[in-house]
């Protein structure tokens, strides 16, 4: 395996680290209207990932740095070519991020209540998008012989692509829910675990037709690594089913556990089924862009590879104490103590 | 002109919104050290006073790094999404240092920035003033690997074309790091921020002491802003040299441009203007205020030197690239009167700021017989926008002085552009971002005016039980 193919799998670690944290943050969000019974609770929602949305979604900007500096082409062709879809995006997380520092800086309800709208947009659109993002990479859009994009936003919301938003919106608002029963407590963390009985099963359906909906265009393209894909589909269904029986059973460590490693597999099948292209061509699979003909030269990508290798398992010691430092639950009453003490 | 025109519209996007971020970025590497030394004064002296000024000075910041946060990620998007031609010819040598902005600096200030606001009543007290310190230094090595990217676009170095000579490719990261255009633009632009920050803090203290509020504190951070703001002058001045001996060097044509300079001259003719009329198509001047030889001196530290004009140039540059003449009608100067007028403000705003603060110091002394009037304090109040529209200027002045090259020597800027994306598109993109982001401006403007105004929280009564003093304070949002 050469330096573009590691870094072809680096990339997509950053990605798979982006779509786990960033992708419960997502969940937490949409969870407002269903969980958020009053400002208290609300309060408590948004406070479980308070001290780390920011370096949740700080590995977006790092994955997308890292596919700039990696696969020049196929930074160049996704974002030019997925335009508009990422317009979208980043004016939702703009909104979603503002509404977390701002929302608490007034006692006004009507302040209030306008951010929360925002969090919850802000989370679903890009729950969404994602999806349908990533679905559309692998699946293949029409791109001609300069590897440049010929469709537009209506080219990406194809019935697979669609799938593959839906399946991230309810995959991340299951996740995101899990997260919220895991750090809460009272009616807040009851309500998530009832909620998340109800969302873990729809998801568990679109996930299932998605993922085989997946192997069955990867073995149409005759996806090198389709054994892989099949077995990585599969485990992330078990995973998927794991997490759901554990919320049932109470277990919600257990439950937000598996339902991010069900991310993580899930992300993986599709990174698999990708393999060795990037940006595979609708038009003519000659047009593909591919590890090799997307890639930066040796020299940048050893040392980028240094770079990451010494950085990356650093950066997620510190994340992980970050974790740990903040482990404790968000409880109604504190909440209630600080709204006093205010 | 075509309305719909995606180059035009692409730029537009790019200079309004690296605008617009750069309005918050000097005051987040500012006024991250500043909360980080006013900790580490409550931490050494346990003072309650610096206390209260780390986390009333730390609401301000945290407001404006949330607008940092979230116009930032526009910025690393737009490279692929506007200018993919640039992205591919580039990316090889230019992401290294972005993704070592994200790996190296990004992650670090991003997770200790939670840990330090919601870390108050969770971590010992000097780790938890190490995390602030800790997010300070990741976005001063942030600013750091952005500015060599840059650097790269206005003196590419550490490089070689490919043999099919369709993008550059790193040869030396070593060399595009320390490339002479960063070394002295990275001071310029972190003292600069001291100099907005100090603003900032001037200001603030000042609305109090009006007011008579909090005198305490705000004295201390009155002071603590002036002398910061004199001694960040005096840095952004000497690094604002090296950097125009960098620029002489690796840009003439930007000096030229500066100083509108058609024809080569020399010594004494080579003379600075403070201010020029001329007739409105810019061809003939009417009147000027000149400083002989100082052009000269700016550009080489030598009183005799010459400096090579805009025609001079035009013409050397004309041979040396035959194609590239023809495309831009045999003119490698930028828009004169932007970068003329630029160059100005930008010394001139940061100028006046320092002067504020002077007369601050005076009016401060101790032993000052009479008291500050209100009309000073009225100026020092109203003075804080001087040098942030100093240092955005001074980015018009940069990156318009740059045109008409994306990458100097190497790529156009109308090279750069996405082929694949009509400008109606850019349009959409364009008016969506100046929408939300004047919303953005307006509530954020709001809010640090109203944490400003109601000032810190009041010191404790020293006869108080000390069961009543909160020490640790508690975050929840």
């Amino acid at each position: 395996m050469d330096l573009a193919h590691l870094w072809f799998f680096i990339v997509g670690f950053l990605f798979v680290g982006y779509f786990v944290l960033d992708g419960f943050d997502f969940g937490v969000g949409m969870s407002l209207p269903f969980l958020g019974k009053d400002d208290i609770g609300r309060r408590q929602i948004i406070n479980t990932i308070g001290p780390v949305w920011d370096l949740n979604e700080t590995w977006v900007i790092v994955a997308g740095a890292c596919l700039f500096a990696a696969f020049p082409e196929w930074y160049a062709t996704l974002f030019s070519g997925f335009y508009l879809a990422l317009l979208i995006i980043l004016l939702a997380l703009i909104a979603r991020g503002v509404s977390f520092e701002y929302r608490h800086q007034r006692d006004s309800l009507r302040w209030k209540k306008g951010f929360d709208t925002m969090i919850v947009a802000g989370s679903a659109v890009p729950a969404l998008l994602w999806g349908v993002a990533v679905a559309n990479i692998v699946q293949g859009v029409p791109l001609d012989a300069d590897h440049e994009f010929t469709g537009s936003l209506l080219t990406l919301l194809n019935p697979y692509g669609l799938l593959g938003g839906v399946t991230t919106l309810l995959l991340f608002f299951t996740h995101g829910v899990y997260f919220v029963a895991r750090k809460t407590d009272g009616q807040v963390q009851q309500d998530a675990r009832r909620l998340a009985t109800w969302s873990g099963l729809l998801t568990i359906v679109v996930a299932a037709a998605f993922l085989i909906w997946t192997i069955v265009n990867a073995e149409a393209a005759g996806a090198p690594l389709l054994a892989v894909v099949i077995v990585l589909a599969a485990v992330a269904a078990v995973l998927l089913i794991g997490s759901w029986v554990a919320n049932l059973r109470g277990a919600e460590g257990w439950a937000f556990a598996l339902g991010a490693l069900t991310v993580v597999t899930a992300v993986l099948t599709l990174w698999f089924a990708l393999f060795p292209n990037v940006m595979p061509s609708a038009t003519d699979p000659a047009y593909s862009l591919t590890i090799e003909n997307a890639s930066s030269t040796d020299y940048t990508l050893t040392i980028m590879s240094w770079a990451a290798l010494i950085f990356l398992p650093l950066v997620l010691l510190y994340q992980g104490w970050t974790y740990w430092v903040f482990r404790k639950r968000v409880s109604r009453s504190h909440i209630e103590r600080a709204a006093a003490a205010h | 002109m075509d309305l719909l025109d995606p180059l035009l519209l692409a730029r537009w996007q790019f200079g309004l919104t690296t605008l617009y971020h750069f309005l918050f970025v000097p005051l987040t590497l500012g006024m991250s050290f500043t909360v980080a030394i006013f900790q580490t004064c409550w931490f050494r002296t346990a003072n309650v006073k610096w206390l209260h000024l780390t986390r009333f000075f730390g609401k301000i910041f945290l407001i404006n790094f949330a607008m940092g946060v979230v116009t930032g990620i526009v910025q690393e998007f737009q490279f692929g999404m506007n200018w993919s031609d640039y992205s591919r010819f580039v990316g090889d040598v230019f992401g290294a240092p972005l993704a070592f902005e994200g790996l190296m600096a990004f992650f670090f200030e991003a997770t200790f920035i939670g840990l330090w606001i919601f870390g108050w009543d969770r971590l010992p007290k000097a780790l938890h003033l190490a995390t602030i310190w800790i997010a300070a230094i990741g976005a001063t090595l942030s600013a750091y690997f952005i500015l060599a990217a840059n650097a790269f676009m206005q003196n590419p170095v550490g490089y070689q074309m490919s043999a099919d000579g369709r993008r550059a490719e790193l040869t030396d990261i070593g060399a595009v790091l320390s490339n002479r255009v960063v070394l002295a633009a990275f001071p310029h632009t972190m003292f600069a921020a001291f100099m907005f920050t100090a603003g900032v803090i001037i200001s603030v203290s000042a609305w109090q002491l009006a007011r008579r509020r909090n005198e305490v504190m705000m004295r201390s951070s009155l002071r603590f802003g002036l002398w910061a703001m004199i001694i960040a002058f005096a840095g952004t001045f000497l690094s604002g040299d090296q950097l125009g001996l960098q620029m002489v060097a690796t840009q003439p044509m930007k000096m030229a441009a500066a100083e509108a300079l058609f024809h080569t001259a020399c010594g004494a003719d080579a003379s600075f203007s403070v201010f020029t009329l001329g007739t409105p198509d810019g061809t003939h001047e009417l009147f000027s205020i000149r400083i002989p030889y100082l052009l000269a001196f700016l550009s080489e530290h030598d009183f005799s030197a010459c400096v090579e004009g805009i025609n001079d140039l035009n013409a050397q540059y004309a041979q040396q690239w035959p194609d590239l003449a023809q495309q831009v009608d045999g003119s490698f100067a930028p828009t004169l009167w932007i970068t003329y007028w630029a160059f100005r403000w930008m010394m001139g705003l940061g100028g006046i700021a320092v002067l504020v603060a002077i007369a601050g110091l005076w009016f401060t002394r101790k032993g000052a017989k009479r008291e500050v009037p209100q009309w000073a304090w009225r100026i020092a109040i109203w003075s804080y926008p001087l040098s942030l529209l100093a240092i955005l200027v001074g980015w018009v002045f940069t990156e318009m002085g740059r045109q008409p090259w994306i990458v100097f020597s190497l790529m156009l800027t109308q090279d750069g552009v996405s082929p694949g994306v009509p400008g109606w598109t850019v349009l959409i993109s364009l008016i969506s971002f100046t929408l939300i982001y004047a919303a953005l401006a307006v509530v954020e403007v709001g809010l640090i005016i109203r944490t400003a105004k109601k000032g810190p929280d009041p010191l404790p009564d020293p006869d108080a039980p000390a069961a009543d003093r909160h020490e640790t304070p508690t975050t929840v949002y």
